[in-house]
Order: C-alpha cells, then sequence, then structure tokens
C-alpha cells in the first residue's frame, strides 16, 4: 500500500492549472504548425498565423493563451492500493482550483438559474477511476466554453449506423461554426448510456493530437470524419478554408440493443489539457 | 478582400462605407468592453426610460471579459466572447447610434437586419488569440456598473487591433456557413 497525502495532490494540481493556462500542449501546436503551412485561405491563414504566435506570446510572458480559462475538469485514476491521508481528496481539488486560478478569470457561477459567481472558480468538475496499482494520474480540462456550447448528444436508435453517427457530426460541426473558435478539435463519444457517452466524448479530448483510437474500425472512423469535417468549408474562424479541425477523436463503449448514443464535444483552439503520474 | 485597412475609432462619417466583409482591419481609437451583464442592465435602463452611463452614439462595443491583469501588463488576456448571447439586447443599442460591434460568431437575423438599416458594422476578433489582442490594448478603465466585476463597461483604448469585417452596411457576410 502506498500513503499519498492530499496536499501533494493539491500541489500538483495547483501547477498543472498554471501549466495548461499559459502553455498549450506540444502536439497540437505542432498540428497548429502543420496547418499554417498548408491552410490556402488568406484569413484563415491570417488566424493561424495570430494563433501561432498567440501561443508562443502567452507562454513567454506566462499569461493565460485565452481570457476563458474555463471550468477545471479533473480526472484521477486512483491505484486501488493508494490510500489517502491529510485531509479529504475532494476538498484539496476545491484548494488547489481555488490557488491554481487565484490570478485567472473566474468563470463559474453557483446556481445555473441564480447566476452568482463563486469568486474562486470552483468546483471542479470531478471523475475519479479506481485502476490496478499504486499510482495516481491526474489529467485536467479547462474548458472554455465558447466549444462546450456548441457540442450536443443524441441517442441515435441502432439502426442510424456509422452513416447516423456520421451526419450527426458533422451537422454539429456545421452548426457550430464560428461560435466554437476553429480550427476544432472533435471528441466523439459512441456507446454507452445517456450519461456515459458525454463522458467518452470529452475524454477523447483528453488524448494526444496524432495518436489514433486502437480499434481498427474506429481509426478508419476517425479519418473518414477529420476528411469529411474539413470539407465543410467552414476553416479557422469561420471565414472558409480546410482546417475545420484538427483532429477527430473517438471513443466507445459496449452500448443497449436498442440504441447507437453519440455525443460529440468540441474543443476549441487554445485547448488546454495536461497530464501527470504521481 | 484588403489587408490591415486602418479605421480610427469612434468612426468618422464616411468610414464604414470603404468597409466590405472580408477586409481585415486594423482598428486604433477608443471603444468600450462589455459583455452579458452590462448588456442587460443597459437595456433594461433603455427599457425604463433612463439616462445611460455612456453616451452610445457613433461608438464601438467589444464583447469582452478579460482575464485578470499581470503586474505591469495593461490588461489581461482579452479576446472576444460568443456574439449571439449578446443579440437579445443589440437592436436598443444600435437605434442609439452603436456603429461598430466586435465579438466572434454568428448573429441573429433580426441584429444583420438591424445593422443593414443603421448602417452598423460586424467586426470579428480572432477567438483563442487573447493574450496577443490584449497587446494592442493600450489603456483600461471601468466606467460603468463597476459592481459587475470583470462584467463592468470598461473604456479601451486600442492600437492596430486586428479584426475581420463579417457584416458590413451593405448586408455582406464573410462566414462561409450560416447559423
Amino acid at each position: 500500500m502506498r500513503v499519498i497525502d492530499v496536499s501533494e495532490i493539491r500541489s500538483v494540481v495547483t501547477k498543472l492549472i498554471s501549466r495548461a493556462a499559459f502553455t498549450l500542449p506540444e502536439d497540437y501546436l505542432q498540428a497548429l504548425r502543420n496547418a499554417q503551412q498548408n491552410e490556402s485561405n488568406f484569413i484563415g491563414r491570417s488566424v493561424l498565423d495570430m494563433l501561432v504566435e498567440n501561443a508562443q506570446y502567452a507562454e513567454a510572458e506566462s499569461i493565460p493563451t485565452c481570457q476563458d480559462t474555463g471550468m477545471a475538469i479533473i480526472y484521477l485514476e486512483i491505484g486501488q492500493d493508494v490510500h489517502f491521508t491529510g485531509g479529504l481528496l475532494a476538498e484539496s481539488l476545491d484548494d488547489a482550483v481555488r490557488d491554481g486560478y487565484r490570478d485567472l478569470r473566474k468563470s463559474v457561477v453557483d446556481d445555473p438559474l441564480l447566476r452568482q459567481n463563486t469568486g474562486d472558480n470552483t468546483p471542479p468538475i470531478l471523475h475519479y477511476s479506481i485502476v490496478p496499482g499504486e499510482n495516481v494520474t491526474i489529467s485536467l480540462l479547462m474548458k472554455g466554453f465558447g466549444a462546450e456550447l456548441m457540442s450536443r448528444l443524441r441517442m441515435l436508435p441502432a439502426a442510424a449506423g456509422v452513416e447516423g453517427v456520421k451526419e450527426f457530426v458533422l451537422e454539429t460541426v456545421e452548426h457550430a461554426g464560428p461560435n466554437a473558435c476553429p480550427p476544432v478539435i472533435v471528441g466523439v463519444g459512441l456507446g454507452s448510456t445517456f450519461d456515459g457517452v458525454a463522458e467518452l466524448a470529452k475524454k477523447a479530448l483528453l488524448r494526444p493530437l496524432g495518436a489514433s483510437n486502437p480499434k481498427t474500425h474506429l481509426e478508419q472512423l476517425e479519418r473518414e470524419l477529420l476528411e469529411a469535417v474539413n470539407t465543410l468549408d467552414v476553416g479557422p474562424q469561420g471565414f472558409g478554408g480546410q482546417f475545420t479541425a484538427l483532429a477527430v477523436h473517438v471513443n466507445s463503449m459496449p452500448t443497449h440493443i436498442a440504441a447507437l448514443p453519440v455525443a460529440v464535444n468540441l474543443n476549441c483552439s487554445a485547448p488546454r489539457r495536461a497530464t501527470v503520474t504521481i | 478582400m484588403r489587408d490591415r485597412i486602418p479605421v480610427r475609432l469612434p468612426v468618422q462619417a464616411n468610414t464604414l462605407e470603404d468597409l466590405r466583409s472580408g477586409d481585415m482591419v486594423s482598428l486604433t481609437g477608443r471603444i468600450y468592453g462589455a459583455r452579458d451583464a452590462a448588456h442587460k442592465r443597459l437595456v433594461e435602463a433603455i427599457d425604463a426610460g433612463q439616462q445611460l452611463p455612456i453616451d452610445l452614439n457613433n461608438q464601438t462595443i467589444y464583447y469582452v471579459g478579460p482575464a485578470p491583469a499581470r503586474a505591469g501588463h495593461v490588461i489581461g488576456p482579452a479576446g472576444p466572447t460568443t456574439s449571439g448571447r449578446m443579440d437579445v439586447y443589440t437592436v436598443p443599442l444600435l437605434q442609439l447610434g452603436v456603429k461598430v460591434l466586435i465579438g466572434k460568431g454568428y448573429r441573429a437575423r433580426e441584429v444583420k437586419e438591424a445593422l443593414l438599416e443603421h448602417r452598423s458594422v460586424y467586426l470579428a476578433a480572432v477567438g483563442g488569440a487573447a493574450a496577443l489582442l490584449a497587446r494592442h490594448i493600450t489603456a483600461s478603465k471601468v466606467i460603468a456598473y463597476e459592481d459587475l466585476g470583470p462584467e463592468a463597461i470598461h473604456e479601451l483604448m486600442i492600437a492596430d487591433f486586428p479584426c475581420i469585417v463579417v457584416h458590413d452596411i451593405y448586408g455582406g457576410d464573410a462566414y462561409t456557413r450560416q447559423d
């Protein structure tokens, strides 16, 4: 058994928040530079130039890449031989968000209808899973809500098949247009249940760009969807071009005989994510 | 389509006649930063027949809720927020003479019609380029609704602030897809 003090979790997550706010992932920057070199639309190309320069400037100055540093979504994969001491794990995560967002914009309201700002960007959205071993892997998404607002879920009937899935994904990206801040990353969840499929789509956004789904038919679906999305001519920020999306990631789970649940969670051109194992 | 057309703000008499959808412009001068909560309050004041805290005639509104400023910076990262949320408040502001709107994303049909009717324009700033855009803001101060915190109305001085003309005064549209 391994004993981990929750103060360690707190300090690790606080650092992850700063890192993700100021520095875009290297795999994403590489995809952005590739788009910059290959985009033929004039405005699209200028937009990509600005996004690359913005990322470099934000990192050099240690300031956020985007003012909307979002809600913190924290995934903890906890080895089942780990024992936490020194306080409550959930409280340490609240504290980490409070510390990490001190100099960032506070974008969370306490109640969806009453809408009082919580003042410290708490609470984070937490997902726990128990895995073998004695490590803890913490992944963080700081999700801006321009793209979150344009994300959608549909409970398709089983008969809709792969064509139904493609149609829904394309429709979602097209409908989102400039609002989701393209070039986007498209997270697609397939299967599971109403709640489970949304989580699959969101978790697909944690995957580094360039990595494909290990299942052959889903890897092929990712390729076909990316190609189809990039013929929509939405382009960077919606002014046309072939880089509407930089990646499509599909995650799937078993589902019921009646249904083909599909969820599309979009991430914007400032994808804030970071992962660490302790 | 033209690149980096200089535009002084507040707009002068004929400036907007020259701009076409798809032009890239470079803005210099004074604008007002306001988002959801400030818009709601402005429109409630208009509906109640109250005097507004600022004169909106000929002015520019930028939909922005900046991040806090780092020491030595005038303002924190300050990119555009989604304009569509302001659609329900926009027509009365155009009626009061607002000439330039800056944000990102689609506008409602009634906003596009009102832009045409009042000969106003809608510009997009690049979402996700907030750190870079903040470099083009040379001064920032709260001038109304201070109690709204980051959603208060800010007076911003900008220099060579890059934007793209989405809707010009002739009903043009630079977005390739429609909402």
